[in-house]
């Protein structure tokens, strides 16, 4: 593209840097440098001096909790959505049905990996609440009392739940190249060694599929855990998962001190960064076999 | 036999869980006459100003970052493109960004920057305020913005077409404005409904910079009625679908061909 454009003279080329200033300046104003802001802060007593005593506050009860509690939801939610949607993209892609089924579900995922925050919730309070359509009916029809066997809508299963209307869709979405990239030809060649539908699976499959799987796991894990305005829909501010208590802090200083509440969102961000990182290095690493 | 009754037992249940909620949104949004079906709650929401309010502020929020987002994007894209390929990657990571931060730490961000005590108070202020909000929804939107924009500019040979466009007199500003835009217009389309369906419903930023917007709206309806939320739950499920498939029909859409996207006859 750029093979047909005449050499610049060393004059102008320094006159071309010029056309980056609008967006670089832009992201320097309202994206870097508040986030920079929050790193210096975070490592830093409310007066200016340094200090750790902010990422070791982190270790408080409360606040480990609150990264626990994030942690395991997310995890439980990407686990659910990669099993899920793992299957689900098998099926569709190798399983032999019709296509328009495929088509189907894939534009129907595309639609509902974008529908998150607050009406999921609420579509979920009409479905799994205390009067929810299906709470309601395995109570009448079936006898199944599911509120008072201890499942709420409003706590950390309810919300896995919840979660995996968006993340099942998010995987079928992005696991469905390393599934295509599948090639007929190992399974004939397995089958032709005598290998069994298990041997192939356990042999050629998983380790080719492994890469990817993880990778789509973790993104599916910083997908849920950045997760807000489902949770607040849904518990109010009451589950107290990393980003409400940012919120919360954000609204009133409910730490007390607000160089924590830098702390705090310096935690979420390196979890962020970690998952990311580790997902696009895999993704690299599977699409090795994809070519 | 089992081998493919596995495949549709699957699909059955990912169909269940996925319909049912939403059968279940409408089922109730329905019933807000006792005893009878009705679109009272429907009804209901529309009548209120809060609601018009909100919805009316968040599309002008959404339509402010959609223009101000393309008009940073598009020449900066195209700049690059043409001029600096090699800071590609730059413009890009720092599009790609706020996928790693989340938009609650983003806007904590910004209203400590920009404090009442700090250089640039622009929170406090309303027309700050409202600055720093269409900003953040740049940010958060950026990533689409970007993605959509870069692949209609690889589409086409931007060197050529420019080289051509300059070559008959046009200056920089005109080659971009009617030349490089009309022939990426789908592509900005398709970035401008991602990123109105990311910013119509946006909670964590409008709430913490205090704005009536529809996702706070949204939030409070739910503490207060019963009804209703399972109405807007139904009628945003709907508009997502119109936004989605808008986008997929922008991004078939081919440059030169006859379509609602591309009235223009091409340039080159």
């Amino acid at each position: 593209m750029t093979a047909n454009i005449a050499p610049t003279p060393q004059r102008r080329l320094n006159l071309d840097w010029l056309g980056m200033v609008p967006f670089l300046g832009f992201a320097l104003l309202f994206l870097l440098a508040p986030v920079f802001y929050l790193v210096v802060g975070a490592f830093q007593t409310p007066d200016g001096r340094p200090t750790f005593a902010n990422m070791l506050g982190l270790a408080d009860p409360n606040i480990a909790a609150s990264f626990w509690l994030s942690i395991r939801l997310s995890l439980a939610s990407a686990l659910l959505g990669t099993v899920s949607g793992l299957l689900l993209a098998h099926a569709l892609i190798l399983g032999g049905l019709p296509p328009w089924i495929r088509r189907a579900l894939t534009t129907f995922s595309g639609v509902a990996s974008n529908f998150a925050g607050v009406p999921l919730a609420f579509a979920f309070i009409a479905t799994l609440g205390r009067l929810g359509l299906v709470s309601v009916l395995l109570r009448d029809v079936f006898g199944l009392n599911i509120y008072a066997m201890g499942f709420s809508l409003f706590s950390f299963w309810g919300l896995a739940l919840t979660y995996l209307y968006f993340q099942m869709p998010l995987m079928l979405l992005v696991i469905t190249p390393a599934l295509e990239g599948m090639k007929p030809e190992w399974r004939e060649a397995a089958d032709s060694l005598g290998a069994t539908g298990w041997q192939y699976w356990r042999m050629v499959g998983a380790p080719v599929l492994f890469p990817s799987v993880l990778g789509c796991f973790l993104l599916l894990f910083a997908n849920a855990f950045g997760t807000l305005a489902t949770v607040i829909a849904l518990t109010g501010s009451n589950f107290s998962v990393v980003p409400i208590v940012l919120f919360q802090q954000i609204r009133g200083n409910v730490l007390y001190n607000p160089n924590l509440g830098y702390a705090l969102a310096l935690g979420m961000v390196l979890i962020m960064v970690v998952s990311n990182l580790l997902y696009i290095t895999l993704r690299a690493h599977a699409e090795r076999w994809q070519k | 036999m089992t081998k493919r009754l596995f495949p549709w037992i699957i699909v059955v249940a990912a169909c269940l869980y996925f319909f049912v909620p939403l059968y279940a949104a409408f089922q109730f949004s329905l019933q807000m006459k006792r005893g009878e079906l009705s679109l009272a709650a429907y009804a209901s929401v529309f009548q209120s100003d809060v609601f018009v309010n909100a919805l009316v502020f968040s599309i002008a929020a959404s339509a402010g970052a959609i223009v101000f987002g393309a008009l940073l994007v598009v020449p900066t894209v195209y700049w690059v493109r043409l001029k600096l390929p090699r800071m590609r990657p730059v413009i890009e990571f720092i599009s790609l960004m706020s996928l790693i931060i989340p938009s609650v730490v983003l806007v904590f961000g910004q209203i400590r920057m920009f404090g009442s005590s700090s250089i640039i108070p622009l929170t406090t202020t309303d027309i700050g305020i409202n600055t720093l909000l269409v900003a953040g929804y740049i940010v958060i939107s950026l990533p689409y913005m970007f993605r959509a924009v870069d692949n209609g500019m690889a589409a086409i040979d931007i060197a050529t077409l420019t080289e051509a466009a300059e070559s008959l007199g046009a200056s920089r500003l005109r080659t971009v404005a009617t030349v490089i835009f009309p022939n990426i217009r789908a592509a900005i389309v398709s970035g401008a409904f991602l990123t109105f369906s990311i910013c119509l419903g946006e909670f964590a930023i409008a709430s913490l910079l205090n704005r009536g917007a529809f996702g706070p709206y949204m939030v409070q309806l739910g503490q207060d009625r019963a009804y209703e939320p399972a109405a807007l739950a139904i009628m945003s499920f709907a508009l997502t679908w119109v936004l989605m498939a808008l986008i997929q029909s922008a991004a078939t859409a081919k440059p030169g061909r006859k379509g609602w996207l591309t009235r223009k006859p091409q340039t080159p």
